[in-house]
């Protein structure tokens, strides 16, 4: 696509990033506790996490716009922990739209190229190949106003990658857009990101967002590093109940441990409501401890109509059911809380009819039992 | 937009077009009767009684003290747009940038001067400036002059005056424009590599330009009508244009004189805000953030 933009395997080194042991408070709020990520070369890092995560103020601290209390930021190898954020090289993409409306298209995207002290016929010629590769070809006269919110986003974005920064950060850069623009816009920023091998961090609080486009998402939460991992680990072995309740969609039953047991090992533990089950802890839990279960709605199988009751199931009643074209999501309520059931097949909803009794179980790896909080 | 592209929304509710010109018309009427009125008939004057004639405006050009009292009051006007903008840029950046109580203190700063009589300040002035005022005792206590310097009466202290009386006037206009550039602009500069220099020059400067615009009109246009400041400060040796035509009127009686006098400076005015308009292209900022 863009002549020369390639990085080389030298360049790519550049790419790296790390945050090492980060504090940032503000007041007495702590925005930032100890948290240490690397990011590695070529890599599209999403960092996911609520309003009030600090995912943000990690962001800013990797741009230069705000400086930690304590704890470094490499790029490339090099400390850029105080360095202004105009020398750091990086490319930007901002939540707002950020074109400059006194300049043309054009003139924006070369701009960063100016500042670079690129010739003017250079300059030109870049930005339009610029333009070129987010599909704005013969936009360059217009003004930013007379665009739309898409097509500004992805000027911004030619903007941020006509220099070849060596990292893009982008912060929540679609949140403005719908949802259905929103989703082109995710699959476009992912392909550009591989064909320019650039290493991406990308803010979000959008899971789906994070799930699609990350090679591997940081979970933030109160300002602490939940867990860092590809979105698959993530959804599949979530670290804490925080986690597995943020990405995906997850039934909480709460527990009490029967006996001790090691992370990744099977057990007992007696359900709210005095059923009991088996489920696997996700880390290390004594007898008696107080837990969570967390179970997806996926992983819950519906036993028949259940009379006599079948293999150690839970008993259930069907109490609504959420027709959504592929699947069908049965609310049933147990002896503890109403749980959520997805059905994929037809031919098991059919059966789900409201009010009928049903046997519910799973299979005890899908079932994580985390210390209550 | 409304349906019927007629009516004005305000507040919520939708007024047609007749109302709204009732709402307008105090105003309006104000504007015709007090201001439109009497100019049409000082011009008319100039040119009509007793018949049509241009003597008086070639008296304007003819006489060089006429001249002089245009160019001057031109010139001094100009100088203080200039200086009010120098002055005030700075001050506003920094309160666009400002938040609570430091920055109400220096909203007050500017605006409590706005709020005091003009005729209070130009006073202060006479009393800072005069032969035995402040400033000379000043300069004489630390022997950088040995006698009272004349600072009253000479077109430095006009200058000085009315750029001290009009700053607020440059400061607010800056203000505003300057406070309602977005953050993330600044951000996103610095981001593509751009320092402080370049930020200013590339995207707030730019950005600012309506609100120099706007200040510099406001400023030149009150300082070429200015009375009280020139009178007092300069006198009859500085005296500008202001000062010219009341004398024409109350001393001289010379109604259609005064009325090419105002005709001449009205011509001269909009020939400048045009041009001026044109430099600083106000119409391309229309409709932007």
């Amino acid at each position: 696509m863009l002549e020369g933009t390639r990085l080389t395997a030298a360049d790519r080194h550049d790419c790296h990033v790390g945050i090492h042991d980060l504090c940032k408070s503000y007041g007495n709020v702590l925005a930032v506790k100890n948290v240490t990520i690397e990011v590695n070369p070529g890599e599209f890092l999403a960092l996911l996490g609520p309003s009030g995560s600090g995912k943000t103020t990690l962001l800013m601290a990797v741009a230069g716009f705000d400086f930690p209390d304590s704890g470094r930021i490499e790029i490339g190898g090099q400390d850029v922990t105080w360095m202004p954020p105009h020398k750091r090289d990086l490319g930007m993409v901002f939540q707002r739209y950020t074109l400059f409306p006194h300049m043309s298209v054009l003139d924006n995207i070369a701009f960063p190229l100016r500042m670079r002290k690129v010739g003017r016929a250079a300059r030109e010629e870049r930005a339009r190949a610029a333009l070129a590769t987010v599909r704005l070809d013969g936009y360059g006269d217009r003004a930013p106003a007379q665009l739309s919110g898409g097509q500004q986003q992805r000027v911004a974005l030619a903007r941020a990658i006509v220099y070849n920064p060596k990292v893009l950060l982008m912060d929540e850069p679609l949140s403005a857009l719908d949802k259905k623009l929103r989703e082109e816009m995710q699959v476009e920023i992912k392909h550009l990101q591989r064909e320019l091998g650039v290493s991406v961090i990308f803010v979000t609080h959008d899971q789906t967002e994070a799930l699609t486009m990350a090679d591997r998402i940081a979970v933030l939460n109160f300002g602490e590093l939940q867990q860092v991992g590809a979105p698959k680990a993530l959804y599949e072995r979530p670290a804490s109940a925080f986690v597995a309740g943020f990405i995906g969609e997850t039934n909480f039953w709460r527990a009490r441990v029967k006996a001790d047991a090691a992370a990744g090992e099977e057990m007992e533990v007696e359900l709210e409501g005095g059923d009991t089950a088996r489920v696997l802890a996700a880390h290390a839990l004594r007898r008696d401890q107080a837990a969570q279960i967390a179970i997806r709605p996926e992983h819950i199988r519906l036993e028949a109509n259940a009379d006599g009751v079948t293999g150690g199931g839970m008993t259930a009643t069907a109490d609504d059911a959420i027709y959504a074209g592929s699947v069908t999501t049965l609310l049933v309520r147990t002896r503890g809380p109403t749980l959520r059931v997805r059905l994929a097949t037809p031919g098991e909803a059919a059966e789900a009819t409201p009010g009928g009794v049903l046997s519910l179980a799973w299979e005890a790896r899908h079932a994580r039992a985390y210390a209550a909080p | 937009m409304s349906a019927r592209p007629a009516s004005f929304r305000l507040g919520g509710r939708s007024y047609s077009p007749a109302a709204s010109l009732l709402l307008a018309l105090p105003f309006l009427a104000m504007i015709v009767l007090a201001f439109l009125l009497p100019l049409a008939m000082l011009l008319h004057e100039s040119l009509f009684v007793p018949s049509f004639s241009l003597a008086n405006y070639e008296k304007v050009f003819d006489q060089a003290v006429y001249l002089r009292v245009m160019g001057r009051t031109l010139r001094i006007s100009a100088f203080v747009t200039v200086i009010t903008l120098l002055l005030a840029y700075p001050l506003a950046a920094l309160m666009a940038r400002t938040r609570g109580l430091l920055l109400a203190i220096l909203l007050l700063a500017v605006l409590l001067p706005l709020w005091t009589s003009v005729l209070v300040r130009t006073y202060a002035w006479l009393v800072l400036l005069q032969r035995n005022g402040v400033l000379n005792d000043i300069l004489s206590g630390l022997h950088i002059i040995a006698t009272p310097t004349q600072f009253l009466r000479t077109e430095g202290a006009v200058v000085l005056a009315m750029s001290h009386v009009l700053l607020p006037f440059m400061v607010l206009p800056l203000y505003a424009a300057l406070r309602s550039i977005p953050d993330d602009y600044v951000r996103a500069a610095q981001m593509l590599g751009a320092g402080s220099f370049s930020v200013f020059r590339h995207v707030v400067l730019p950005l600012s330009l309506p609100g120099i615009s706007s200040g510099c009109l406001m400023v030149f246009l009150l300082a070429i009508g200015f009375f009280v400041t020139p009178a007092l400060i300069g006198g009859p040796q500085q005296m500008m244009l202001a000062t010219l035509v009341q004398q024409q009127v109350t001393e001289m009686l010379d109604w259609p004189f005064a009325g090419a006098l105002v005709g001449v400076l009205l011509l001269v005015v909009l020939a400048l805000v045009l041009a001026f308009n044109r430099v600083v292209r106000l119409d391309r900022f229309v409709g932007q953030v």
